[in-house]
């Protein structure tokens, strides 16, 4: 047994220590917001927050977790959170929706860093995240405009 | 003409059961043949939609959602003519039945030009329709949806307007004809007013109208409003639910590993070592279906303790036939094909043979394109319970019907005796057009004891195990008179037939050419030719393939728009004008193509890219699934030669554009997913196997290589066509194009590699 910190709860599981977070999450605690799609940290559909840090949650076992505070989609708040959902709703950003759990938890993560940040910013902090569907011109629409009005 | 007399042959075993059929009158498509199940004080008064005391309007959804936008799309559709509140409208999907066919796929796959306006296409239309509601399927895909329901679902929401006006004016003892509906109300002058909740219950006890007048789309309301889609908030905090989300009680789960060959299957196993893991409940073998590969597969009670444990079952595989395939012999066959050329077109007019031989001056060019999968982002998955006799089948698939009658094949059942319930759609691009995992997921569950069982494929499975976008080899000879003028122009592509597969593989019938998927883009153009041979070469390999996102435009329009570049310069001529002369007596594709070319500042000089590197325009038109698109792409090269594309303007015609916001995002997406394979993708097969793994060799574009992406609708009133799928063809040739203006090489091959 293992306790985990998620979204902000004391949480045991049963999970073996080699068992990556993202299995954890949909497949003993059925958070299936988090996604699983290529498995080894090249897309980021499975992306959460370590202490507010993004991490592939496929490729992270949840012995290497420790005490850290995991945020998942379901737990992502806060000014950033509320201004990017704002945003893309807005701006009508999701298509089929299935990696948009993971871009959210890296643009919340970019935010929370860089209040401001510019395209090169957002290239750099969302090229991990993969759009089959080809939202990327709206979420860095979106990312903009939660940057403009947060804290206005 | 030749052309036409193939058309039978080819509607082959559907042909037959049209005899003997009557014409249907349109209301047997309002009603299904079981009622809608409903919720206390819900009342369905067709089988479209369902409104409820609370006055919330449901509407049924028959088409898959997977991310093109069509809940909100038909939601419109049913909503402009009941009159509804769009604040009150949800969405649901609905049950397998009849009324929910799909007619208007099956008769855009008809082999006809869209000029052809003859007896034969028209009343082989409306036979394939009148034959495909009976007999059909209930399909998403080949940018259908809007336009296959686009009256039908329009006439359902009239059709219970009627009633609840009909319930208020008994109600009130006044005449129908003074009361009207608005915004979820219907209302009488004398100041008389009742909610559609309020109304329901009785307007549920009225007949259902006779016939019904539809609005003026002058009077739309909803209609061509850009709204954002009825999804979108789920798909925001992790409600939202997708296939691979579903969690029926008692839930297990399964891994499956495949013969690495395509169509190989397992020969034996040894899963001692597995099954002693923590969580393993069996190791089983997994037959091959629907024309996949068979394996092994791990039943256990994680995902996690599933796919670790199939690491550990040691495998043999029968490698079967594709072991001596590989993509460089099949490109090889295919120019080979090529040169025996049988005479087949699809298309002919004129003398082309006479008209080259008297040409000022020929061009020749051989294109290709490669295999490519779909890689839709939530990994292939189903999860089936078999259960006393009976089976409940959770997927996200395009075809619930097929999935039905797979599942049944399999577990030995009636269809009737499987519940199929349709979810949300990680992506689709015609991948979840086939029911292999539907047949695999459903042979599992049926060794799992009564529990349900979740199948998922991981990433180098599902790309393993595609059913391919066809490579294909494409030769062009073009003839130029003294004047730079077109005067002939011959074409023959080769490759494998799609339909032929899929017949067999999904619906057990014996498959045969020829197939108009595989020539669409090349032969059915607007281009007026003055002496033309359009022709199609078909050399099958045991490789599966399947319908990739625009299916035959995908690489016909690359090859068409890419050549047609090249006579262009030939004949010294801008693109532009040299297109525009070929399009005199098309106003339609001749005002998208100025506007693409007004819009993108065609001709105008262009700021190089911030690094100072020269940027150039090119451009493409192209229909495809009843729409016009015409796309410029603005090109430049990074210091280490990679392909850069800026910004692209696109303008489409769609006909009556029923949400523009909803066209612009399809268009964007199209565009990605073409730059991605334009860019980046090949599937390459060496003795049978995929090489490609994952997204590091199987490469998708990122948010930093992504252009700025403009769109442009053109106003019509026109019924609506497709746009899932239009936005995807024109950008590989525009891009192309733009690279030829840019460095002087024509890339005729994809991927776009510069040497």
């Amino acid at each position: 047994m293992q306790t985990l910190n998620i979204n902000g709860k004391l949480v045991e599981v049963r999970a073996e220590p080699d068992t990556p977070l993202l299995w954890v999450l949909r497949g003993e605690l059925h958070l299936n917001g988090t996604k699983f799609d290529c498995g080894v940290a090249l897309c980021g559909a499975c992306t959460v927050h370590l202490d507010g840090e993004p991490v592939r949650s496929c490729v992270t076992p949840i012995a290497d977790v420790g005490a850290r505070k995991i945020t998942t989609i379901e737990g992502l708040q806060g000014s950033e959170a509320a201004a990017l959902n704002a945003a893309w709703i807005a701006l009508d950003v999701v298509q089929c929706g299935y990696c948009q759990s993971g871009q959210l938890m890296s643009a919340a993560a970019l935010l929370k860093k860089n209040p401001k940040p510019s395209d090169a910013d957002i290239d750099a902090a969302m090229s991990g995240n993969i759009c089959r569907c080809g939202t990327y011109p709206r979420i860095r629409a979106a990312i903009h405009r939660a940057a403009n009005k947060k804290g206005v | 003409m030749k052309r036409r007399t193939f058309l039978l042959g080819s509607a082959g075993a559907a042909g037959a059961l049209v005899v003997g059929w009557s014409l249907l009158p349109p209301r047997q498509r309002l009603t299904t043949a079981q009622p809608l199940a409903v919720r206390a004080g819900q009342v369905a008064l067709n089988g479209w939609v369902k409104i409820a005391a609370d006055n919330t309007v449901t509407v049924v959804m028959s088409k898959s959602e997977m991310g093109q936008g069509i809940y909100t799309g038909l939601a419109m559709l049913l909503a402009e003519e009941l009159d509804a509140d769009w604040a009150q409208v949800r969405i649901e999907q609905s049950p397998i039945d009849k009324i929910y066919n799909n007619l208007a796929m099956l008769v855009d796959g008809l082999p006809f030009h869209p000029d052809d306006d003859g007896t034969i296409k028209r009343v082989a239309g409306w036979l394939t329709e009148k034959t495909m509601r009976e007999i059909g399927v209930m399909a998403t895909g080949g940018s259908s949806g809007t336009k296959d329901l686009w009256l039908p679902m329009r006439e359902a929401g009239a059709s219970a307007r009627a009633m609840l006006i009909g319930a208020a004016a008994e109600q009130w003892k006044l005449p129908k004809a003074e009361c009207r509906a608005e915004a979820g109300r219907v209302a009488h002058a004398s100041g008389k007013s009742a909610s559609f909740g309020e109304l329901v219950a009785f307007a549920g006890t009225q007949a259902l109208p006779e016939s019904v007048q539809l609005k003026d789309p002058a009077g739309f309301k909803i209609l061509g409003r850009p709204l954002p889609r009825i999804e979108a908030a789920s798909k925001l905090d992790g409600t939202a639910v997708f296939g691979i989300d579903v969690l029926p009680p008692g839930l297990l789960y399964a891994s499956v590993g495949m013969c690495p060959t395509l169509g190989g299957r397992l020969a034996r196993f040894d899963g001692a070592a597995a099954v002693k893991l923590p969580g393993v409940k069996k190791v089983i073998a997994v037959d091959a279906y629907n024309g996949g590969s068979g394996g092994v597969a791990v039943i256990a009670d994680t995902p996690f303790h599933a796919m670790r444990a199939l690491k550990e079952v040691s495998v043999e595989w029968d490698h079967g036939a594709s072991a001596g395939v590989s993509s460089e012999d099949v490109y090889r066959r295919l120019a080979q094909t090529l040169d025996r050329e049988s005479g087949f077109a699809y298309y002919s007019h004129g003398d082309v043979d006479a008209a080259l031989k008297s040409a000022a001056k020929t061009v020749t060019a051989e294109y290709r394109a490669p295999y490519l999968a779909h890689a839709a982002m939530e990994p292939m998955n189903c999860t089936v319970q078999f259960k006393d006799g009976a089976a409940t089948v959770w997927a996200s698939t395009q075809v619930p019907g097929i999935a039905r009658s797979a599942a049944a094949k399999v577990l030995g059942i009636e269809a009737q005796k499987v519940d199929v319930r349709v979810q949300l759609l990680g992506g689709g691009f015609g991948r979840r057009l086939e029911v292999d995992i539907v047949s695999q997921a459903a042979a599992i569950a049926r060794e799992a004891g009564g529990a349900p069982v979740k199948t998922i494929w991981s990433r180098e499975q599902d790309l393993a195990h595609d059913y391919y976008r066809p490579a294909c080899v494409s030769r062009f000879k073009a003839g130029l008179d003294a004047a730079g003028n077109l005067t002939a122009w011959h074409n023959s592509s080769a490759g494998q037939a799609i339909v032929p597969q899929v017949l067999t593989r999904s619906f057990g019938l014996p498959g045969a050419g020829p197939d108009k998927t595989a020539s669409e883009g090349a032969f059915d153009q607007p281009y007026e030719w003055a002496n033309a041979r359009i022709g199609h070469e078909i050399f099958d390999f045991p490789v599966p393939v399947g319908f990739w996102r625009s299916v035959g435009h995908s690489h016909q329009a690359f090859f068409k728009e890419s050549f047609i570049d090249e006579v262009a310069h030939a004949a010294g001529k801008d693109p532009v004008a040299f297109r525009a002369a070929l399009l005199a007596r098309h106003p339609r594709h001749l005002r998208v193509l100025k506007r693409a070319a007004e819009l993108s500042g065609w001709g105008q000089p262009l700021a190089p890219a911030a690094d100072g590197a020269k940027r150039v325009r090119g451009i493409a038109l192209h229909q495809s699934f009843g729409s016009v698109v015409a796309q410029v792409a603005e090109v430049s090269l990074s210091a280490d030669k990679s392909i850069r594309v800026h910004r692209v303007v696109c303008v489409i015609d769609c006909g009556f554009p029923v949400n523009p916001n909803l066209i612009r995002q399809q268009m964007e997406s199209g565009i990605v997913f073409g730059l991605s394979a334009a860019l980046y993708q090949a599937i390459d097969i060496v003795k049978g196997q995929v090489q490609q793994s994952n997204y590091h060799d199987f490469q998708v574009l990122r948010m930093d290589a992504c252009p700025v992406i403009e769109t442009d609708i053109v106003p019509s009133t026109e019924h609506p066509e497709g746009v899932g799928e239009p936005g995807t063809p024109p950008i590989a040739p525009a891009v192309a194009n733009a690279l030829f203006a840019l460095t002087g090489q024509r890339l005729r091959a994809l991927p776009l590699k510069l040497a």
